[in-house]
């Protein structure tokens, strides 16, 4: 019993994670931007998501459409506002952009998070599941939301895989995180490559934040945690790899699920982190990074 | 040129004059410094609950002539930033008392402060036994905090009494599991629960202490439905939404029973998206409760003003500006020290109850007397949107409506 209570809620939690570290780690193969406003972006998008259910009574569905839709607004505004202006720069060092980006997209993801503390509070929020009730799956008592959850992170990233392996605009994303250089030598605008990308990254990350919203509830607080949880996952499996943040998920999931269970909720994080430590000193590119 | 340099110039006498005599205004007025969260519902109620007793007692004339002036600091829930309003407040503003938060560890930073500048402040929120426990401690220095909501000690004997008469009488409750999250109110709070709890006829099976920054609660609920309790105990406050949440999205079958801090707040329903239906929580006031004659105008004048009910620690802020008023009066002026010997007298009839603060030699001593003639505090219950008055009797608006999902074992039996 306890065996099937870790295996369930262990695959949610961990599609949402993978999920979520999913355009973090694209953003950051594609363009090497490290976007440290990932946690406001999505609580951004739960957010408004709730506000649209709840406050304006759209109901679930128009809620969660308003969530993804502000989630791609937040994503171009990130880009715009604070990547693009850095990139184009000249007055900043070549070698310095790098760090200021980090700086930018930190000091923007706080913007936002304040901006949500102002307006909404920052007491947590739920947003409008769009299942409700509980099934039973091998003697557990399980959400239905929790099933619904896993089932549309996975076809999200089945999506994305599709977008990348399957067509001509995905193939020269791909060509971009390999050799940026020789994808303008074909004639591909970077630029336009760029906007793709965030607009892939607006999508998936909107979409976590509306998930999470509905699976455990978000406020203005959570914005720091989400960015971390997203940035150790992606460190874990190795920057820039899709396929290496989805496993990295998946063991910081299930690992936490575990502890969670079998030695105390409060301690739920610390095996992840501590793994994380050892894989920095063993592994410095991340467990399938491939630098 | 010249005309223009000779306005400037009488410009700047005007200006100068007019700050010369701002400090004579300022003498005449009571300050009251507010430092509170703003951006946290229980807290974004003190400051305009404040201002609002400030505005009646100054139509009324103020204090002896007096008009009071609130002065706000936003603390965003941050002890450091508090201790530095404080200091600002004190040095800077000149304020003659100081309201302070709902958070206990923010009052605890700010307690020493107060006794060092030798300003009287009162908390309408936080819950802490430590704060007067200290004051017990090192009552000369610390004499200028006063507690002007309830202890967790207290908080867990009127959970206690509430529960005797709704759970374990008509149901026959025997067991409870204890649910708080880890911060300075629960430890007295958890420590009264394990005492009364089996006072009462309820044996405690299990423990549970999580972290406030716990998201997912699915492994708590199912520990916690493996030790088969009639009834989840409560003590939350920081935790936000989701054990609310997901104890309705996993259908836990157990009733939940206690202190649940944003609960109290009307737009927890929204927040939660009708979850908390069936939630029972202890209160000091709830919707169309007239604990005394003055609750419901004041929350018809807070609604009236500000658009939206107030928090717990609004009514007791808009008290304490009341008893602030009242101590001034009676100690003829603002000196400290005699502004904390005529708060010590108070007796005063508020929105929550009858006002009587421990007196010194008391293990607590300035923290309110609770029970019957004094505050007592309510239970009540979130059905259908709507938060209902369960328990005292006497007070009671509505009965107990359990959802759909609880199994209660015991009545069963």
């Amino acid at each position: 019993m306890l065996f099937w209570q870790i295996l369930i809620d262990g695959f949610a939690i961990s599609a949402l994670y993978a999920l979520g570290a999913t355009g973090f780690t694209l953003i950051f193969g594609v363009s090497g931007v490290l976007n440290l406003s990932h946690g406001a972006i999505m609580v951004g998008a739960a957010v408004a998501a709730w506000a649209a259910s709840s406050e304006l009574g759209l109901g679930p569905y128009a809620g969660a459409l308003v969530g993804v839709v502000t989630g791609v607004v937040l994503s171009f505004a990130t880009y715009f506002l604070t990547v693009r202006p850095i990139q184009t720069s000249r007055k900043i060092a070549e070698a310095e952009k790098e760090i200021f980006i980090l700086t930018a997209t930190l000091l923007w993801g706080i913007i936002i998070q304040e901006a949500i503390a102002y307006l909404f509070t920052n007491n947590a929020k739920t947003v409008l599941p769009i299942v409700d009730g509980v099934v039973i799956v091998l003697g557990v008592r399980t959400p239905s939301n929790e099933i619904f959850t896993a089932f549309v992170c996975w076809f999200a990233i089945g999506l994305l895989w599709l977008l990348v392996n399957r067509t001509k605009r995905g193939k020269a994303v791909m060509a971009a995180s390999m050799n940026p250089r020789g994808v303008t030598l074909l004639g591909i605008e970077l630029s336009s490559i760029y906007l793709t990308v965030w607009a892939a990254y607006g999508l998936l990350a909107g979409t976590a934040g509306i998930l999470l919203g509905m699976f455990l509830g978000v406020s203005s607080y959570s914005v720091g945690p989400l960015t971390a949880s997203a940035f150790s996952i992606v460190v874990l499996g190795g920057l820039g790899s899709v396929s290496g943040s989805l496993i990295a998920a998946y063991v910081v999931g299930y690992l936490e699920t575990a502890t969670a269970y079998l030695v105390s909720p409060a301690y739920r994080t610390i095996p992840a982190l501590l793994l994380l430590v050892v894989v920095m000193y063993l592994r410095p590119q991340g467990l399938f990074g491939r630098r | 040129m010249k005309s223009a340099f000779h306005n400037l110039a009488t410009g700047a006498l005007a200006i100068a004059g007019a700050l010369a005599t701002v400090p004579a205004c300022a003498a005449d007025a009571i300050k009251i410094g507010v430092i509170a969260e703003a951006q946290a519902v229980a807290g974004s109620s003190i400051a305009p609950a404040a201002q609002l007793a400030a505005e009646e007692i100054n139509a009324r004339g103020g204090v002896d002539g007096r008009m009071i002036e609130i002065v706000v600091y936003d603390n965003h829930s941050s002890s450091a930033d508090s201790v530095r309003a404080f200091q600002r407040a004190v040095s800077e503003d000149k304020v003659n008392a100081v309201i302070a938060s709902y958070i206990s560890e923010v009052v605890l930073a700010l307690e020493p402060w107060a006794g060092r500048m030798k300003t009287l402040m009162i908390t309408p929120g936080a819950a802490s036994d430590v704060i007067t426990q200290n004051i017990a401690k090192d009552y000369d220095h610390l004499k200028y905090t006063f507690h002007g909501y309830l202890t967790s000690s207290s908080l867990a004997g009127l959970v206690c009494d509430a529960a005797k008469d709704l759970l374990v009488d008509p149901y026959k409750m025997k067991s409870a599991v204890i649910m708080s999250e880890d911060a300075a109110w629960t430890t007295p709070l958890d420590a009264g629960y394990e005492k009364c709890l089996p006072e009462i006829g309820l044996k405690v099976v299990d423990h549970i202490r999580m972290s406030p920054d716990t998201t997912d609660f699915t492994p708590i609920f199912n520990k916690i439905e493996g030790d088969k309790p009639d009834v989840i105990i409560t003590g939350i406050s920081h935790v936000g939404t989701q054990p609310t949440v997901q104890w309705k999205s996993q259908q836990v079958p157990i009733p939940m029973f206690g202190i649940a801090s944003q609960a109290t707040n009307s737009t927890f329903w929204k927040d939660t998206n009708g979850a908390v239906e069936g939630v029972f929580y202890n209160a000091v006031s709830g919707p169309g409760v007239a604990v005394t004659p003055k609750t419901l105008p004041f929350v018809d004048a807070f609604q009236k003003k500000f658009g939206n009910f107030p928090s717990y620690a609004g009514y007791t802020a808009y008290d304490d500006v009341y008893m602030i008023a009242d101590a001034i009066k009676k100690a003829g002026g603002t000196d400290s020290d005699r502004m904390v010997d005529a708060m010590e007298k108070t007796d005063y009839v508020g929105t929550i109850g009858r006002v009587v603060f421990k007196p010194k030699g008391d293990p607590n001593p300035h923290a309110l007397k609770t029970g019957k003639g004094y505050i007592t505090g309510l239970m009540l219950q979130w059905q259908d949107g709507k938060q209902v008055n369960i328990w005292p009797k006497e007070l009671a608006v509505g009965s107990t409506k359990w959802p759909s999902f609880i199994k209660l074992k015991a009545a069963a039996n």
